[in-house]
């Protein structure tokens, strides 16, 4: 590092200097600039998701010409294919549903900076309850099973959550930390499960509990589909999250603690029971997450129970500017992402972990393009450079 | 005797991917910017550097290739959070799953592969010393490489003019810069040290420690690194001590089974994390001593302009 030269460093005048790149070379006197603007631009909020995705594509392009694919057969296997069908869709929208509960609970948190990263945790410790009680009564019929499994989904959730909660109020431990290693944990407490006590003993000694009886499964819409009942809980509490957001004294409280916590101190609003809510919130939703995945494609207790839809929910509450109705959308994307991997793996021979690799990029370019709605985007002639351009530069 | 000179051997070597991944990421926080794609970075690091030594067959240039895939990777982070202000802990928490995603991805073809790994270097003469022999002289080079990392982060933040501008930038960017330091470069070169760092601590796992690649191999690791700059309150030699600690927690699965204990392994295995979450709460508790050490400005992203 040679920072250790004289203060007037390589970036020129100490004063006013740019935090922007300097794109053009030093001869050229046209520079881009970031230049901050006096209010947020709503239009780029929304403009930029859109850009993050077309971005996102480009490089799928890339990437497909790369591995020596056409990249219009990829693109077709990758993203028209696996919806365009009936069964299609409605595996879309199974693999959405996981994703909008999640997403709108983990958005409710992100809002008011309470970084819950966790989720994937909590929604494998939501199955454990949910499912432990479907396991506990293998006999009943009672229409109140389902019902208790998912309130039982979200308590174990939102205990789940209450750990870093807890630790983040009374011990000012970071809970983006306390969260994500209670993932770890969960998943080790799961397989603990699947291998030993609630081991399904006509297993073949697989890792496994049995399998759940009719009363303990979420209802499929329709005949040969396998999306469930669930997509009516994941839509009420998208509505529910977006009148708590937009319409409860709560909501408004929580978004001035993520805009201006000064101000939100200043207030009187309790950042601790701001930590507690958007942690519980969050962990609520990822449990009841978890259950409908017990309880619905999968049908019993697995190690895999889940394929990373804790993760890819946080990259959809982003995308979904942590907006109820956004997230919908965003899930939708991103279910689709996950159906392209798997028709890519059948029909193309690609790795379905490129559907990993897409998320990722999709974020990127998300918080890449998310620089507009802070900033514009300034081509500066230089007045201030006032060394002459030296002839034929 | 014998048998506790292994054990120290062992700690040490499980401790390492810490120590690297810790000290680069200490770096990068001095100069007050929060990279939490540590976990990412090592996968890139340790993917890249097993494909590497498994096509040339040398696990040097797997290491070398490590250092500048994790070095690489950062770079993304740096862009986004210093050129395009970006927020820090949203960026990094992307570099993460993007590195999940991408060793996933590259590491598929490499999975059962089996590669030379690095071996112990043991001193010839002197590691046949009872005792001290094992203790100093025969471990993994990469290991006394960490040390020497260590030694030169201590000096270099502590003893070297550069290194107290990094810490300056770290606490107040608006006074370094209005002294004329460039903060932004200066940023750029910690994160890109923090980043070559992860890569090494993924390569040691993958070309050293284990030396096999398997999906998610780091299993938290960059996590835990994360969470030990701040039980070091951001302290150099408590990072090696820290990093230690934990190399001994990870052991502890082991050996827990070779003394015949009766416990479900799942339980052992749980055992980093918690311990992990139990210091972080324990030192956090004292949020002045965490306020006082941590730099000021850490994840704060600095425009110029404003």
């Amino acid at each position: 590092m040679s920072a250790a030269g004289p203060p007037q460093g390589a970036n020129g005048s100490p004063t006013g200097g740019s935090a922007a790149a300097n794109a053009a070379s030093v001869g050229a006197s046209i520079r881009l600039r970031l230049e901050a603007r006096p209010e947020p631009s709503r239009l780029a909020g929304w403009l930029s998701p859109l850009v993050a995705a077309l971005a996102t594509l480009v490089v799928g392009f890339v990437l497909f010409s790369w591995l020596g694919k056409n990249p219009f057969t990829a693109f077709h296997a990758f993203f028209v294919k696996p919806i365009a069908d009936f069964y299609g869709v409605s595996e879309l929208l199974l693999k959405a549903s996981p994703l909008i509960l999640i997403a709108t609970g983990l958005a409710v948190g992100y809002r008011a900076n309470v970084w819950n990263i966790g989720a994937e945790g909590q929604l494998l410790v939501g199955a454990l309850a949910g499912g432990g009680l479907a396991l506990a009564f293998p006999e009943t019929t009672s229409p109140l099973l389902l019902p208790a499994m998912i309130v039982a989904g979200a308590l174990g959730g939102m205990a789940w959550a209450a750990i870093p909660a807890f630790l983040r109020t009374r011990f000012n431990a970071n809970e983006i930390l306390v969260s994500l290693m209670l993932v770890y944990v969960a998943t080790h407490l799961l397989s603990w499960l699947v291998h030993g006590p609630w081991r399904d003993p006509e297993g073949f000694n697989f890792p496994q509990s049995k399998l759940f009886h009719e009363g303990a499964l979420l209802p499929v819409l329709v005949e040969g589909a396998r999306v469930n009942a669930g997509l009516f809980v994941a839509l009420a509490v998208v509505a529910a999250g977006y009148l708590f957001m937009q319409r409860s004294l709560a909501g408004f409280q929580m978004r001035v603690a993520g805009l201006a916590p000064a101000a939100a101190n200043y207030a009187g609003i309790s950042s601790k029971r701001t930590v507690w809510m958007g942690l519980l919130i969050g962990g609520a939703c990822a449990g009841v997450a978890g259950v409908q995945e017990a309880a619905g494609p999968v049908g019993q207790l697995l190690p895999t129970l889940s394929p990373g839809y804790g993760f890819a929910a946080i990259i959809v509450a982003f995308v979904g500017r942590l907006h109820p109705v956004g997230v919908v959308f965003a899930a939708l994307l991103m279910s689709l992402l996950y159906l392209g991997g798997e028709s890519a793996q059948l029909n193309l021979a690609l790795p379905s972990a490129v559907t990993g690799l897409f998320q990722g990029t999709l974020l990127f370019f998300l918080l890449a393009a998310d620089v507009l709605i802070h900033y514009r985007l300034r081509v500066v002639r230089s007045a201030r450079t006032p060394v002459p351009v030296p002839k034929g530069a | 005797m014998d048998q506790f000179a292994q054990l120290i051997v062992l700690t040490l070597a499980a401790g390492t991917p810490l120590v690297y991944a810790a000290l680069g990421e200490l770096v990068t926080e001095k100069s007050g910017v929060l990279n939490l794609g540590v976990e990412g970075m090592m996968l890139v690091g340790a993917v890249a550097s097993f494909a590497v030594a498994a096509t040339t067959k040398s696990p040097w240039l797997g290491v070398g290739a490590g250092i500048l895939a994790g070095a690489a990777v950062s770079m993304i982070f740096a862009a986004l959070t210093l050129s395009l202000l970006s927020n820090q802990v949203a960026t990094g928490l992307a570099l993460s799953l993007f590195g999940v995603g991408l060793s996933a991805f590259v590491g598929l073809e490499y999975v059962s592969v089996v590669i030379e790994g690095i071996q112990p270097l043991a001193v010839p003469g002197l590691s046949d010393l009872p005792v001290v022999g094992k203790l100093l002289f025969a471990h993994n080079p990469l290991v006394y490489l960490s040390l020497a990392l260590f030694a030169a982060v201590q000096w270099f933040l502590y003893r070297t003019r550069a290194g107290l501008v990094v810490r300056a930038v770290g606490e107040s960017p608006q006074s370094a810069h209005a002294i004329g330091y460039p903060v932004i470069a200066i940023r750029y070169m910690a994160v890109l040290f923090g980043g070559a760092c992860s890569g090494l601590a993924g390569a040691y796992l993958a070309v050293a420690y284990t030396p096999l690649w398997v999906e998610g191999m780091t299993s938290g690791r960059g996590w835990i690194a994360l969470a030990l700059v701040v039980f070091a309150t951001w302290k150099p030699w408590r990072v090696l001590a820290g990093a230690y600690l934990f190399g001994g927690v990870t052991l502890a699965q082991f050996q827990a089974q070779a003394l015949g204990l009766d416990m479900p392994s799942q339980f052992l295995s749980m055992l980093p994390y918690i311990a992990t979450i139990v210091v972080l709460a324990i030192i956090s508790r004292d949020a002045t001593t965490i306020r006082l050490n941590a730099p000021a400005s850490l994840g704060r992203p600095f425009h110029a302009g404003a």
